[in-house]
């Protein structure tokens, strides 16, 4: 198995430059799989998806008899971050993150930046994400977005970009660690070779963070995490999380709140609850607050959090600044509140409710990619090369009628990295997700992240439910001093 | 520990001993009717009875022979009772504490669904001995696992508690099917057929050389007494509710002789029938009446403990209790 026949066929490559040679520090990891036997790789990634599947890392597919579980595609060849980008990844990271949660904090309380005008105030306000019961909540520390996960790319140019910032629930982290597990037990000697940064203490600083969020009063916290049940396709991760971190995982039914505080039901009575990290959207929280028909949700929920009885991670209402409509705003937002040069830009966005950005998107369809700013996960999306002229007029129809609801960026030409093709590497292109844990004391960016690949050829969508993959993302330690976690795999015997 | 963590511990547990049992039931009938050609389809609706599904097999199969009732024990989705329903019931109740139990347990479980559920898509099943060692394997392994990973605190003790009466049930409904089938047979006794016919009754419950040991020649009385009021042997109905008792107290906090509610009062009062039992009043009073009222007492017991412990509506409530003056 070898790279020897490789293209990067002019896309940025992740791996090799634009000569075909190794990028500093992918050079061991090239040699050692150029190293490998005949057909060993392949062995190893059959081994790997079988591991996955032993240990049910699935998820449902439904409406089909059988009740099909399928992997999340996994990728054997890791990608590489030097340490040098990573650094500039890192503390780009912590000053978005710092921006965004500033500017949540003040659209529910002072309302200063629509008030000076930085961005509109009726394109906050009819935001899908903003929450009108959050007007005036003071969350612990002031922090609302605890969790974040943004999606990075990195273009042709060879520069990251950020193009998405999701603050809400933000999923995929146990993917992160699950490849890392995968990749320590299918390439030891190659890991051991590489000096990775580590991402197994990911659970223990989420804990330490969500512990942090409790009333001073509280001696031993009571953590929780909150799934809408097992048939969420995120429902692995969220009891992978709550085992490794070892707080109970909870749904709506195991809640009630009586005196004013959240409880949990247990066999021996009610115990109360101080902390809940929820991975159920806002509006399924709390019938009496948000939607009626909720029931998923625990009545009286918002009432005990308003009243400082319990902290919820994230806050509701941080989906107002997710919003990708005020996306085309962040940089704006940076410079705001804390009067600094964005470290990591946004891709270049033309807002349909502007006069002039409108023009020149509907003159350029076929070129730009259209993006509904409510929808994820990539639905609502026109992708504009590979469009029909049908599938342009369709999206200009819809343009004209809700301008409010479009932005529009360029195509752009993701970074590729080689993926296992049956016998051989092709390019495909990917983007990062890194997560970053918002603390009072201290903000942590996990090193490295979910890297997801568009495994169909040429296509530029990574979403999972579009046919996306995933790869682990070795963050390479500056000095190449050895790697943290393979001695602790060697003196665990692993 | 949340009520609904513990009901899916205690269910899964449930889960994973019924299909165990079906398994060895299954292989036990098989092998005898190896030995016995002629009745050898007489073997098979006495087997569908001990599961208690006899209703349901008749409405979809009618008359059993070997292939349908190993169809239906094992593999048949629409038989909530059969092996592959059980072990993908386990897998779900696991599946939704999956945080809370370890991950070996998991993936050990993991592993057994996937098992049955390739052998469920298989044309035939060229040796289903080993097929069906497989599954009480599987299961064994699922228990030493859990032993040996899991802490043994309140949510190892409904597990085991879930286990212990699971098996004390169908211990008892074996007991009651095959004892007599086998009595009015006169016909074999003295012949080698009497021994293989009742070595089959000991295997079905894993008891045959345990029971050897124990008392020697086979004597059916004797087969009684050691799988319903042997405390030592871990498959006898008597040994089951003793072990129940000690998890029951554990994940209450009652003394011994003590109980917090009515699922410990009820368990509490069988010990104690089962402590000072003996063979010759069993038998005075009938032997089928005494597993009947038997296996009616563990299902109530199972009743109690839904509504004392997983139940989220009734915890409020204060339940009866008394202590140790």
């Amino acid at each position: 198995m070898r790279f020897d026949g490789y293209d990067t066929e002019g896309f940025y490559d992740e791996v090799f430059d634009s000569q075909g040679k190794p990028r500093p520090g992918a050079d061991l990891l090239i040699q050692r799989v150029n190293a490998l036997p005949e057909s060993e790789l392949q062995r190893r990634q059959k081994a790997a998806e079988r591991a996955l599947l032993n240990l049910g890392i699935t998820f449902n597919v439904y409406g089909s008899e059988a009740q099909t579980e399928k992997i999340f595609p996994f990728d054997i060849v890791p990608r590489i971050v030097q340490a040098k980008e990573w650094e500039i990844i890192e503390r780009g990271l912590k000053q978005r993150i710092k921006a965004l949660n500033s500017f949540i904090d003040d659209v529910y309380n002072d309302q200063n930046i629509l008030k000076d005008g930085i961005v509109p105030a009726e394109l906050v306000l009819s935001a899908d994400g903003f929450r009108k019961p959050c007007i005036g909540l003071k969350p612990p520390g002031g922090i609302w977005c605890h969790i974040t996960g943004t999606d990075l790319v990195r273009g042709g140019d060879g520069e990251y970009y950020v193009l998405e910032d999701n603050l809400r629930c933000p999923s995929g982290v146990s993917y992160v660690l699950e490849n890392r597990m995968l990749m320590k037990r299918t390439f030891p000697m190659v890991f051991d070779a590489c000096s990775v940064q580590p991402v197994t203490d990911y659970p223990s600083r989420l804990l330490d963070m969500l512990q942090g969020l409790a009333n001073p009063g509280v001696r031993i916290p009571n953590v929780v995490v909150w799934t809408p049940g097992i048939y969420n396709s995120a429902y692995f991760e969220h009891s992978f999380l709550s085992q490794q971190m070892g707080v109970p995982l909870v749904e709506g039914g195991d809640l009630v709140v009586k005196d004013g505080e959240v409880m949990m039901r247990t066999t021996k009575g009610l115990e109360r609850v101080d902390v809940i990290y929820r991975r159920i959207d806002d509006d399924f929280m709390d019938p009496t607050t948000f939607r009626a028909d909720s029931m998923l949700g625990v009545p009286g929920l918002m009432k005990a959090y308003s009243a400082g009885k319990v902290a919820l991670a994230n806050a509701p209402g941080t989906g107002v600044a997710d919003d990708k409509a005020v996306y085309a705003y962040v940089p704006e937002i940076i410079r705001y509140y804390l009067d600094e040069e964005p470290i990591i830009n946004n891709v270049p966005t033309y807002a349909c409710w502007r006069e002039d950005d409108r023009q020149y998107v509907l003159e350029n369809l076929d070129k730009l990619v259209v993006k509904a700013v409510n929808e994820s996960g990539g639905y609502g999306m026109l992708v504009g090369p590979h469009s029909t002229v049908a599938e342009q007029e369709e999206f200009a129809k819809r343009i004209k009628a809700n301008p409010r609801t479009y932005i529009a960026q360029p195509t752009l030409a993701l970074s590729r990295v080689p993926v296992l093709v049956d016998d051989h590497f092709e390019g495909r292109h990917v983007d990062l997700r890194p997560y970053i844990l918002y603390g009072a004391k201290s903000t942590y960016v996990l090193p490295g992240g979910l890297t997801r690949v568009a495994l169909k050829k040429g296509s530029l969508v990574v979403n999972s439910s579009q046919g996306g993959g995933s790869k682990d993302t070795w963050v390479l330690n500056a000095e190449g001093g050895p790697s943290p976690e393979s001695a602790l795999q060697k003196e665990e015997g692993l | 520990m949340l009520s609904r963590v513990a009901n899916s511990i205690y269910w899964l547990n449930r889960y994973i001993e019924r299909a165990e049992n079906v398994a060895r039931f299954i292989d036990a009938n098989y092998d005898m009717t190896l030995d016995i050609p002629d009745s050898a389809s007489d073997q098979w609706q006495p087997l569908i009875n001990t599961t208690g599904d006899h209703e349901l097999f008749a409405k979809l199969y009618g008359e059993a022979n070997r292939e349908n009732a190993i169809e239906f024990l094992v593999f048949d989705r629409d038989n909530p009772n059969s092996i592959h329903s059980c072990v993908r019931a386990a897998r779900e109740n696991a599946r939704s504490v999956r945080e809370y139990i370890s991950s070996e347990m998991w993936e050990q479980l993991n592993t057994f669904y996937l098992m049955i559920n390739t052998a469920a898509k298989e044309e035939s099943m060229d040796l289903p001995h080993q097929f069906f060692v497989d599954i009480m394997t599987a299961s064994h392994a699922f228990i030493g696992i859990t032993d040996s990973t899991m802490n043994h605190g309140e949510g190892w003790h409904f597990g085991r508690m879930g286990r212990m009466l699971e098996r004390a049930d169908k211990t008892s409904r074996l007991l009651d099917v095959k004892y007599f089938i086998l009595l009015p047979s006169v016909d074999y006794i003295g012949s080698p057929y009497d021994n293989i016919l009742w070595g089959a009754l000991l295997r079905s419950a894993s008891a045959f050389e345990m029971y050897r040991k124990r008392h020697g020649r086979i004597d059916p009385k004797k087969i009684v007494d050691f799988l319903l009021l042997d405390a030592n042997f871990p498959r006898a109905v008597h040994y089951c509710i003793v072990t129940a008792m000690i998890s029951m107290n554990n994940i209450t906090g009652s003394p011994r002789g003590t109980f917090a509610n009515k699922a410990e009062q009820s368990l509490g009062r069988l010990l104690s029938e089962f402590n000072f039992a003996s063979l010759e009043d069993i038998f005075e009073h009938g032997l089928h009446e005494y597993l009947d009222s038997t296996q009616t007492r563990i299902n109530a017991l199972g009743a109690a403990v839904q509504t004392e412990f997983f139940s989220p509506q009734d915890i409020d409530s204060t339940t009866e209790s008394r202590t140790l003056e």
